[in-house]
């Protein structure tokens, strides 16, 4: 009898364990068909993993989305690439990562790719431009551009449309309250709208320095009064960044800052939907990829008041709005670069830049762009497809991220605490990117 | 006695049966132990002190090249790393000194019968436990200009304490003092009970006064407490990050601390931010090492 029950449990066992090795080997044969893609953490990395459920769904192939705050996902990417790690078969980077990441060998270079494909023809120039040329002019492509994206306004229509107001604001500049048609009056409109006593305030604007939310609302003013960050094909910067143009435009950013609401120095992207959904300010700079929650009534209790436009132009009628968005490349260390190729592949095609942008993604296919179903799908698409005509971006060389410091640690003290002038912020400027690119050999 | 019992083993042990000898047995600890310090500690800190004479970039795949001095010559005649310097000394003073404050004066609050004692001191206890991050976020609220509870209470108005340039330095270190105060009562109150209560007794029936009893008999005999709780609080308090990080992104909260985890990880500046981490570390050893010769002249008396 004991004999018997210790054979019955010798075979439990075994079959126990061989369960155990099935389970272990059916996973390591599921994870050679699976592709992990990283990207920040936002609602359109969730419209992404949605999107690549039909890719699993029409060959097997399991995609994961990963995804890590805004704060982290520059040093979280850089880690993994710098120590070669293959944890990531595709990365959607951000637009200035593209030197680091065609330079020191991160990204697999998608040139044949994109030429077989024709894709020069298929996505908007500008998100070519911005996310997937390196050097500029060039004709070599590092990434697929997938999102698009650049910074816009939301405002309170209910506000600019309100009789009252209306009357007022004539009478004070003479003028019809409406969006605002240039740089001057989105000045004042934020005056007219500034209000502390009723806590109502004129403006939200971009204003963490931590990674690129104030260099984006300054670049972005800065182009528009016909400034500039330097030649990037040069590198020269004395007399460019410090211009009287340039000079104007930090001006302007810094004067707009005084009608923004208190406590107002580290806002990004959260603070400014809520400067619109809390009733805070009449007008918010945001990216487009954040104003879905804007006009979603369960989100923004004001979606119903809640307009958008491009950014205006400046004094001589530039127009320019700073690039956001993304494109997706394929890390060079992953192992599975061939699936990775066949998932691109599927993802350029019509239908699916199609469904990604039914699904809440920016795309950049010309086709779906310009469709009139996409115009008219949401209060914004219009004003989207406006901007991303006039895109243009910050340094995409490799040393880009010290250029960010560097422009940070000069200009925030003085658009955010009033220390200093224009002109020495910008000077400061020059000496800190002049010294970086003497360090880097940038002028032989 | 005590060493023979160390060295041997009780011949009916599980261990003893299994042929393990006593070394063996020391060994299977320590040996991890070591092995874990030399490849997680020694290690990296050998490795990095040879970076930080190289112009080394870990976000570029080039060969690096050795430049001797010149992060050490570049970093220390960098205006912008001593006002950084300056920043922490600030926040260090400001930020130790009021967590000895609150944190002793509380502890002789405590230190007498009352009920619900050992609730209270749990509940004073509570804020050292919570993560710095979770700190941060909390007392951004509390902090907020337009509706926190501090702008309401003090009639600020909407004047940011965490947003003006001048001010959000102290309201950092106010958070850290909440924080941390509490170790510092802890500590305290160790030192404060073990005080022989006869001295005090003494000292009563010698008329003395309560001021002369408190520095003649509490304060010498809790010192070398106290002095371990400066010790521990300094060094935590001069490489501060999170709770800094969180909180404010002003230019006059960047501790020492942030701008290191900038050069390194948003810069990928690796040789140059070895180097800081250098004379950081070189900085920290100085100051503790004069507490400590100090706690000993203490320990002595």
């Amino acid at each position: 009898m004991s004999g018997e029950r210790e054979m019955e449990m010798q075979r439990k066992t075994l079959i126990g364990l061989l369960a155990g090795a099935a389970f272990v080997l059916g996973n390591w044969a599921a994870s050679a068909e699976e592709l992990n893609i990283f990207w920040a953490e936002w609602d359109p990395a969730n419209y992404l993993q949605e999107l690549v459920n039909d890719f699993t769904k029409e060959t097997g192939v399991k995609v994961t989305v990963s995804t890590t705050p805004w704060t982290d996902f520059q040093t979280k990417t850089f880690t993994e690439l710098n120590a070669h790690g293959d944890s990531y078969d595709l990365i959607v980077g951000d637009s200035q990562w593209l030197g680091v990441g065609s330079t020191e060998g991160h990204w697999v270079d998608l040139t044949d790719f994109f030429n077989k494909n024709k894709l020069k023809d298929k996505f908007l120039e500008a998100t070519i431009a911005g996310y997937a040329e390196y050097p500029a002019g060039s004709g070599k492509y590092w990434a697929i551009p997938l999102e698009g994206d650049v910074n816009g306004w939301s405002y309170r229509k209910d506000w600019f449309e309100d009789p009252k107001e209306k009357a007022a604001f004539k009478a004070k500049y003479g003028y019809e309250l409406d969006v605002p048609k240039d740089q001057k009056a989105l000045h004042d409109i934020a005056e007219f709208f500034n209000r502390p006593d009723q806590k109502r305030y004129g403006i939200a604007l971009y204003t963490d320095n931590s990674y690129d939310a104030v260099a984006m609302g300054v670049e972005q003013t800065i182009f528009s009064y016909g400034g500039s960050l330097g030649d990037y094909a040069t590198y020269k910067v004395d007399g460019i960044v410090n211009s009287k143009e340039s000079v104007a435009g930090l001006q302007a950013y810094h004067d707009l800052f005084k009608f923004t609401p208190p406590g107002w120095n580290k806002a990004f992207f959260p603070e400014n939907n809520q400067a619109i959904t809390e009733n805070l300010a009449a007008m918010s700079m945001n990216f487009f990829a954040f104003f879905p929650a804007l006009a979603n009534p369960q989100t923004n209790p004001n979606a119903k008041g809640t307009g958008y436009f491009a950014n205006p132009p400046g004094p001589t009628g530039i127009h320019v709005a700073a690039l956001g968005g993304q494109g997706v490349s394929i890390v060079s260390y992953s192992k599975k670069r061939d699936l990775a190729f066949k998932f691109l592949e599927w993802f350029i095609k019509d239908e699916t830049q199609k469904k990604w942008a039914e699904l809440g993604g920016y795309t950049c296919s010309k086709a779906v762009l310009s469709s009139a179903a996409f115009l008219k799908a949401t209060p914004y698409n219009q004003a989207f497809y406006d901007s991303m005509k006039i895109v243009r971006d910050f340094w995409a060389t490799p040393e880009y991220a010290e250029l960010l410091s560097e422009l940070n640690d000069n200009v925030y003290p003085y658009v955010v605490n009033d220390k200093g002038t224009a002109q020495q912020a910008l000077d400061g400027v020059v000496k800190d990117w002049t010294a970086t690119f003497n360090k880097y050999h940038r002028y032989k | 006695m005590a060493t023979s019992a160390m060295t041997m083993l009780d011949p009916r042990s599980r261990a003893a049966a299994r042929g393990w000898s006593d070394l063996t047995i020391r060994n299977a600890f320590i040996i991890p132990t070591v092995a874990f310090l030399i490849i997680f500690n020694v290690f990296p800190l050998i490795y990095s002190l040879g970076f930080s004479f190289t112009d080394f970039a870990a976000n570029q795949n080039q060969p690096w090249s050795f430049v001797g001095l010149k992060n050490y010559r570049d970093l220390l005649n960098d205006q912008r790393i001593w006002g950084n310097f300056v920043i922490t000394a600030k926040y260090v003073i400001v930020s130790v000194g009021g967590q000895m404050l609150v944190g002793f004066g509380t502890a002789l609050l405590l230190n007498r019968d009352f009920r619900f004692k050992g609730l209270v001191t749990t509940l004073l206890l509570l804020p050292m436990m919570m993560s710095a991050a979770v700190v941060g976020l909390f007392w951004q609220l509390i902090y907020a200009p337009t509706w926190g509870p501090i702008n309401y209470i003090l009639h600020l108005g909407d004047f940011g304490l965490l947003s003006n340039a001048d001010t959000a330095l102290y309201a950092v270190a106010i958070t850290d003092i909440w924080m941390w105060a509490p170790f510092v009562m802890l500590l305290s109150l160790a030192g404060l009970s073990a005080v022989p209560k006869h001295l005090y007794e003494a000292a009563a029936i010698d008329r003395a006064g309560a001021w002369y009893t408190f520095t003649r008999i509490t304060l010498p005999l809790v010192a070398p407490l106290l002095l371990i709780a400066l010790i521990f609080r300094t060094m935590e308090a001069f490489k501060t990050f999170d709770l800094a990080y969180v909180l404010s992104v002003q230019p006059t909260t960047e501790l020492i601390a942030i701008k290191l985890y900038r050069l390194a990880f948003q810069q990928w500046d690796t040789g140059r931010s070895c180097a800081l981490a250098y004379i950081v570390l070189i900085m920290v050893v100085a100051i503790t090492n004069i507490y400590v010769k100090y706690l000993n002249r203490v320990k002595e008396r």
